[in-house]
């Protein structure tokens, strides 16, 4: 009978599925492609960090306006600063042709366009876009004095106080306060500062904004290559960072959470009954708004909150506050870099600046955009708010970035452990792993 | 009575038998049967698309990360890529971060597989044990959290121990230490002990169906003859059902540490590696795609994969796990 099954028999059927098989899987791999001169207008990509959906929004308009010229169409990078940088370095170097637009954290600016990954800015461009930047962001946008990117919105930190704890430490908030201040203040009342003590780039901006306010300079020639860069932290006013941070961090003023404590969790602590004084972005307050609309944050709490500039480190040297915000860039492998242009130029006009402060919370880099009056309702800290941002300082411009900021935040956390070998340590720390004999 | 044949009298059996298997050996190698070959033959054809996929997805990354590792090179630095032969391998052996690393990530390891094959080796019989009818119900209660995927798991477990979100101070305040202002995340030992016990947690339930099955690989005959006997309990279980599911209890140890060494979603999630909890393949992705340094984090990516082989060579040879006869017990 040769009904019953037989080895002999299978292979010829089996050989035919296998093939079935195999042809499946190279139909799959090959829809990855395609597709891509499909259609008449030129489908520009938006690399945007998460937002509340403005920048979609400003993608749409200007795609509107551009009258069919290019079609703008964004991609979401993920949440933090360090993974957007992953992401787009990645793509940069594989020499990724949908890098049209991207929006850049600027300390990661040099890095990029170091190696020619950035697209350079058109003369008309930059006529066009940086009239009206204010000093801060300006300084952000630049490598090696030229121009690799173009601002579009800018960020800084102010000092959020509860006013009822300022009065009671008999503070007058109209002059500048000094870090020493505010942590008797704190200590006094026994209540706790907003400051962010956790292993991220958080605590390099905080550190940086220390430092440069106290005079001093995180690398001293910050454009120079990796085994040659002198990190200039084994100074006194790095010292004098580091004082403050270990203070903070040992006679626990930063409250049980410091080691781990982010902008949103400095936040919640600012918003409960410990809540002193803080150093933080300006979304808190949008962001505690919203949360008295939800009933978790009460009014009275929310009529309490003050703000006023970055507090000084030496009482007659006006502070440094940090910078940050979002540039656009253009990848050097993009198709159509022309277009790409001139989309940025749309997107970064001073109106929709405005339009996307108001909607999303995040300062404009353009001066106009404060003479706004939706901003002015919005933000009534508007003025400290533009004061900030034109005495702000970039944290430090250079290709290794990444590599400083790492050791920083290794070397400077828990902030209890800081002391004033912590600077030297990390200049140490940092010019060893630049030179490739230590790992990170 | 000589008509009953005795298989154990001296001098019957084995004497005769020892020759045939040698016999048996030298003949089978050159004198391959048509049905034998044909079978080989059609195990490569069923088995060879696979391997031969398996082999261009592993071997290729396997042998670039190799290549890579003999460079210095930065990804965004393409102009100053440098061969440095094994300047990598020197720079990562020689610091001590690498050496904490490895601590870490062995320790986890260790803790990890020893509390997971008790625990699970308990949840091995309750499941064995269980009365018919809720043994259905009992099973997939106990396989919940396997199901659930890893970075899941590790974002519920840092938002229940979190400072700002959590819960766990507020359940466990009457323990000694544990209050409102206890921070888990700022030191290394109560950072390692929410990680390790939401990878215990995790990963339990793979642990104790593989026990589970080589329970039921345990002939009932052994046990009960052994009951018969007046074994007690322990007795039973030291005697009869421990060493008759060795090869199984080998395979779950050995399939645990190797995922135990690998290490990354709970950390990555919970701490980035912050206050002394980074492990091996947390340095291994932030050296390579953190800092874009390829030729440095291939080294550190093929010195982890070098520990792995070592662990995996160890078990087998050492320890003489049998992959394949798992099931059988011995």
């Amino acid at each position: 009978m040769t009904t019953t099954s037989h080895p002999h028999r299978a292979p010829g059927r089996r050989r035919l599925s296998a093939a079935a098989a195999l042809g499946a899987v190279g139909a799959l791999l090959m829809t990855g492609c395609g597709d891509a001169d499909a259609g008449a207008t030129p489908t520009l990509t938006w690399y945007i960090n998460p937002d509340a959906g403005g920048q979609a929004e400003l993608a749409q308009q200007c795609s509107e306006e551009s009258d069919g010229r290019y079609n703008i169409e964004t991609s979401l990078l993920p949440r933090d600063a360090a993974s957007q940088r992953e992401q787009l370095a990645r793509r940069l170097a594989a020499g990724d042709t949908s890098m049209d637009i991207m929006s850049l954290d600027p300390p990661f600016i040099p890095e990029l366009s170091e190696p020619g990954f950035l697209s350079p800015v058109p003369g008309d461009v930059e006529e066009a876009t940086t009239q009206d930047v204010l000093a801060g962001p300006l300084e952000g946008a630049m490598w090696k004095d030229e121009l690799v990117s173009v601002p579009f919105w800018a960020n800084t930190q102010l000092l959020w106080y509860r006013e009822s704890v300022a009065e009671a430490a008999g503070l007058n908030m109209d002059e500048p306060v000094t870090w020493k201040q505010i942590m008797d203040a704190a200590r006094e009342q026994d209540k706790y500062l907003g400051v962010q003590g956790t292993s991220a780039e958080s605590m390099t901006v905080w550190v940086n904004g220390l430092i440069k306010s106290a005079g001093g300079e995180i690398i001293e020639n910050p454009e120079a290559p990796a085994d040659e860069i002198v990190i200039g932290m084994d100074s006194d006013a790095a010292r004098k960072a580091a004082d403050i941070v270990g203070t903070i961090g040992r006679d626990g003023l930063g409250g049980p959470g410091l080691p781990t404590a982010d902008e949103g969790a400095s936040m919640n602590q600012f918003q409960s009954d410990d809540g002193s004084f803080m150093v933080n972005w300006p979304f808190i307050y949008a962001a505690t708004a919203a949360a008295v609309e939800e009933g978790t944050v009460e009014q009275s709490m929310f009529e309490d909150i003050g703000w006023a500039l970055w507090p000084r480190v030496d009482e007659d040297q006006p502070s440094a506050p940090p910078l940050g915000g979002i540039n656009l860039g253009v990848g050097a492998t993009s198709e159509h870099q022309e277009l790409a242009w001139e989309a940025v130029e749309c997107i970064v006009q001073p109106e929709n600046q405005a339009y996307y402060f108001v909607s999303n919370g995040n300062p404009a880099a353009s001066e106009a955009a404060y003479e706004d009056p939706e901003v002015r309702e919005a933000f009534p800290m508007y003025e400290t708010i533009r004061e900030s941002l034109d005495q702000a300082a970039p944290r430090p411009q250079t290709p290794y970035y990444n590599e400083v900021s790492t050791a920083i935040q290794q070397e400077w956390t828990p902030p209890a452990s800081v002391t004033e070998n912590t600077p030297r340590e990390t200049s140490a720390f940092i010019e060893a792993v630049l030179k490739g004999d230590q790992l990170l | 009575m000589s008509t009953v044949v005795n298989p154990n009298a001296p001098g019957t059996g084995p004497r005769e038998a020892a020759p045939a298997p040698v016999t048996g050996r030298r003949s089978a190698k050159p004198l391959m049967s048509d049905r034998a070959r044909s079978e080989r033959k059609l195990g490569w054809m069923l088995a060879g698309p696979a391997f031969i996929v398996m082999l261009l997805v592993t071997m290729y990354p396997i042998l670039q990360a190799l290549w890579d590792s003999l460079f210095s090179f930065r990804l965004t630095d393409p102009g100053n890529k440098e061969f440095v032969f094994l300047g990598n391998y020197a720079t990562v052996l020689s610091d001590q971060v690498f050496w904490r690393d490895l601590g870490v990530t062995v320790l986890i390891t260790v803790v990890t597989v020893v509390v997971e094959l008790v625990l699970g080796f308990a949840l091995a019989l309750v499941m064995n044990n269980a009365i018919r009818n809720t043994r259905g119900l009992l099973r997939t209660a106990i396989l919940v959290p396997y199901g659930i995927i890893t970075v899941v798991s590790a974002f519920a477990w840092f938002y229940a121990f979190d400072i700002t979100t959590g819960y766990i101070n507020n359940w466990f305040d009457w323990v000694p230490g544990i209050g409102p202002d206890f921070n888990w995340f700022s030191n290394t030992w109560s950072a390692l002990f929410v990680i390790m016990a939401s990878e215990i947690w995790k990963t339990t339930p793979f642990i104790s169906l593989l026990l589970l099955s080589g329970l039921a690989q345990v002939p009932s005959e052994y046990t009960e003859a052994a009951r018969v006997d007046g074994a007690s309990w322990w007795q039973r279980m030291s005697r009869v059902i421990l060493p008759n599911m060795k090869a199984a209890i080998m395979v779950a140890v050995v399939f645990r540490a190797l995922d135990a060494f690998r290490i990354f979603d709970n950390i990555f999630i919970m701490t980035q590696g912050q206050y002394g909890t980074e492990t091996l393949s947390l340095l291994a992705y932030r050296t390579s795609i953190g800092r874009l340094e390829i030729g440095l984090g291939s080294a550190i990516s093929v010195i982890l994969f070098v520990c792995v082989l070592l662990i995996a060579f160890l078990a087998i040879k050492v320890f003489k796990v049998d992959l394949a006869g798992a099931g059988k017990g011995r």
